[in-house]
């Protein structure tokens, strides 16, 4: 089997046309869901099938491809859809977060600001934010189109009222223009500033569900709150271990079998740029800081 | 106050053969305020029937009955229920209530449905069980557990707690004792020389003649025996 | 003494020749009434009467054939469906049969009073908490049980708290659909008390089917019976129940010990 089997990125082009008919429509109206006739791709569901199509209808010969999952570019995931596309589409990829034209992330954004002419492609489990509160799609599609969204709020009313705070921290509802209520895709609250008013095209690919949003740049979003319970984009009281960073989004490392454990970026590119920069942490190996 | 004209009013009875049973033809009764009118006749005769019309309870086949200027043979529901909530009242001889609602509410009722603040209807509505002798331990419990003649003046408390402009009573004396009759009496005096007009039924002869300005024997509007 | 002019005023609700049909079989036709502020019309009739048909259809839940449903003036039938949603979240109201139908069984109590709050925009979680305590209070639930959910409670309690999470918009006009069935005797009871003290206090009209011809004689100041779908009898409650005029309704009621 050649490489030359496939199509560039491995669509056929009407289909990454019928893509991106989804994609413009959804950058029309942001926040809203549109359908798409979502391909079969050479991997399971939950592993990024939206996304990689979204990627595919977006890339072209000359663009540079990063691929994060969690945050970091060396996980599996991330490495299986970057070797994909390198495979498919032969372009450049990187780590570095502004070398990129195109970053296809699962559950992050990057910690560094994205530029114009960037796109930033989510990875999306369930695209419904009120699927947990209300079962029927019939009943949620006519909710979004009559903005009756007093169920979001419901659920926030009872994450406060179990647990004296807004207890979700990921996922976490957002509202789109002053319109839609979206699914940011499960990226942790600590992002949510991110998205709105970003430089950088987001495009959002649910692949089992069928479902394309987007974002287009500088799109205002407001994460849902209540006047005495505002939205806390908060995450871990630490600074990274590695490059001292106290304001980045951690990950919480157990070291060994006595409960040791250490704080590190999740962006794995934001911390090595950092640590490559001088930047030292409490567990930088000492003496070794350029 | 209350004018009835040429009243007249038959039953059909649709599941017996459609039987048409005539039991009123030409009622005339005209009611000024301050007088006390008793209905007598024989049992059957249309006593009650001729106090339901009265009240919009039985519908009448033709004729007219003022009430404080409403026609009830043609008015409304709409209208039959602001009139019997402001102007019309209506001892009954059975208490019909919501079960568990405590007496006192029960009495109040009249006066909370015109917008009366609960404190004031409650007094209102205590002061009246405490005339008719009704304990006080009884206040707070439902009249549906009491005794006939306690459910009876429980009945009349509440007949008697808004001072209704027109007042109909069907044997307010019934099954009460010598002393709850006299306090049942006195109530129906006050109401005379306040200026309701009254129509009534009273078997108690002596009650009727202590209190009645009036007997119309209804027997002359039965249809057949008139004339 | 003279009643008030009542012509300056406007029915709350006007229904005029209102006709479904289910293909060729009719649901109800040929319905006309005014239902004015403060009024509860009670809706009786057997099953398969069309009085169940009938409510849907005034309540929206039913997309009707033929007529106009006016509610202050405005024909409900041909508004828009935006606006006619936020009717029914704000100024009606819909107490179900079955409590699992109107309540969220996985949301705790107060989250389902809240949420008609939440829907018209209430974002202050202390104000809409504080709410919530008090009209658990109104519909005799402690205000304890506040973060219990629906599941937890008695059928009793579920029917007040539908209630609750209805009224707490202070809606002018509720439709409910029998709602005592199913219920224990001395719980209806309660219920009924319950609901004839809300409806006064808060000025409310009701429309409510039930075939308990005894609830409508406790609840309604006007009954309408319906037979084959349309309406064959309306008046005065205890003047339709104590001087039938249709035949049917003589059955119907001949038919009931002690109503």
């Amino acid at each position: 089997m050649t490489e030359q089997a496939y199509n560039f990125a491995y669509l056929d082009e009407a289909t990454k046309r019928m893509i991106r008919r989804a994609l413009l429509k959804g950058l029309a109206i942001p926040g809203y869901q549109v359908p798409f006739a979502s391909r079969e791709m050479p991997m399971p569901y939950g592993w990024g099938t939206g996304g990689v199509q979204v990627t595919a209808a977006c890339l072209t010969p000359g663009d540079t491809l990063k691929v994060i999952d969690q945050g970091a570019d060396d996980t599996t995931n991330a490495v299986s859809i970057r070797k994909f596309f390198e495979r498919t589409a032969q372009v450049r990829t990187t780590e570095t977060t502004a070398e990129a034209t195109v970053i296809q992330t699962r559950h992050r954004i990057p910690e560094v600001a994205l530029t114009q002419g960037q796109i930033l492609v989510y990875q999306v489990p369930i695209p419904e934010p009120l699927r947990f509160l209300e079962p029927r799609e019939s009943e949620t599609r006519r909710m979004h189109a009559l903005e009756e969204y007093g169920l979001m709020h419901v659920k926030l009313y009872e994450d406060i009222a179990r647990h004296g705070a807004i207890a979700t921290s990921y996922a976490y509802p957002v509202k789109v223009e002053g319109r839609y209520v979206m699914d940011p895709s499960p990226i942790p609250k600590f992002d949510n500033p991110k998205l709105g008013g970003n430089a950088a095209i987001q495009l959002f690919g649910a692949g089992r569900e069928q479902r394309i949003y987007a974002l287009p740049p500088y799109t205002d979003v407001v994460s849902l709150d209540f006047e005495d319970h505002p939205f806390d984009p908060s995450k871990a009281d630490h600074a990274c271990d590695l490059c001292g960073s106290g304001a980045s989004y951690l990950d919480e490392v157990i070291t060994d079998d006595t409960g040791s454990r250490m704080f590190v970026c999740s962006d794995t590119s934001y911390c090595t740029t950092r640590q490559a920069e001088g930047h030292t942490g409490r567990l930088s190996p000492k003496g070794e800081a350029a | 106050m209350i004018e009835i004209q040429n009243l007249s009013k038959s039953f059909t009875l649709h599941n017996q053969g459609g039987a048409v049973i005539p039991v009123m033809a030409g009622a005339h009764l005209k009611v000024a305020p301050g007088e006390c009118v008793a209905l007598t006749g024989q049992s059957g005769a249309g006593k009650s029937t001729l106090m339901r019309m009265i009240y919009g309870n039985y519908l009448a086949a033709s004729g007219s009955i003022l009430v404080g200027g409403v026609d009830v043979a043609a008015a409304t529901p709409r209208d039959i229920i602001r009139l019997r909530r402001e102007i019309l009242g209506y001892v009954s001889q059975f208490l019909r209530v919501v079960p568990r609602v405590p007496s006192r509410t029960v009495v109040a009722e009249p006066l909370l449905a015109l917008g009366m603040p609960q404190e004031t209807a409650h007094n209102r509505a205590e002061e009246l069980l405490s005339l008719l002798n009704i304990p006080e331990r009884l206040w707070s419990l439902s009249p549906t557990t009491f005794s006939g003649g306690e459910q009876q003046r429980v009945n009349i408390a509440r007949g008697f707690a808004h001072a209704y402009p027109a007042l109909l009573l069907d044997e307010p004396t019934a099954s009460l004792d010598a002393r709850n009759r006299d306090v049942v009496l006195g109530l129906i005096k006050a109401a005379k020389e306040r200026g309701a007009a009254i129509v009534g039924i009273f078997h108690d002869e002596g009650a009727r003649e202590r209190v009645c300005t009036r007997e119309v024997d209804v027997t002359v509007f039965t249809p057949g025996v008139a004339a | 003494m003279t009643l008030h002019d009542v012509s300056l005023d406007q029915p709350l609700f006007r229904v005029e020749g209102l006709t479904k049909r289910y293909g060729q079989r009719i649901g109800c036709a040929d319905v006309s009434f005014d239902l004015w502020p403060g009024e509860v019309l009670g809706i009786v009739g057997e099953s398969g009467s069309g009085k169940s048909t009938l409510l849907g259809c005034l309540a929206g839940h039913m997309q009707a054939d033929e007529g106009k449903i006016l509610y202050r003036g405005r024909n409900t039938l041909t508004m828009p469906e935006p606006e006619r949603r936020v009717l029914s979240r704000t100024e009606w109201a819909f107490v179900h049969q079955n409590p699992r139908d109107g309540l969220r069984m996985g949301v705790s109590a107060g989250g389902n009073v809240g949420e008609r709050l939440m829907a018209i925009g209430a974002r202050h979680y202390g104000d809409i908490r504080e709410t919530a305590i008090d009209w658990l209070g109104r519909v005799e639930i402690s205000g304890e049980r506040i973060d219990d959910r629906p599941r937890q409670f008695s059928g009793g309690m579920q029917q007040r708290l539908q209630i609750a999470r209805n009224l707490v918009t202070s809606p002018r006009l509720v439709f409910m659909d029998e709602p005592t069935g199913g219920l224990d005797v001395s719980v209806q009871a309660r219920l009924l008390d319950l609901l004839r003290g809300l409806v006064r206090d808060m000025g409310l009209s009701v429309i409510i089917v039930t075939h308990d011809l005894a609830v409508t004689r406790l609840l309604a100041d006007r009954l309408m019976v319906m037979k084959d779908g349309r309406v064959i009898e309306h008046g005065l409650t205890d003047q339709v129940l104590d001087d039938p005029q249709a035949a049917y309704t003589q059955l119907l009621v001949s038919s009931v010990l002690q109503v």
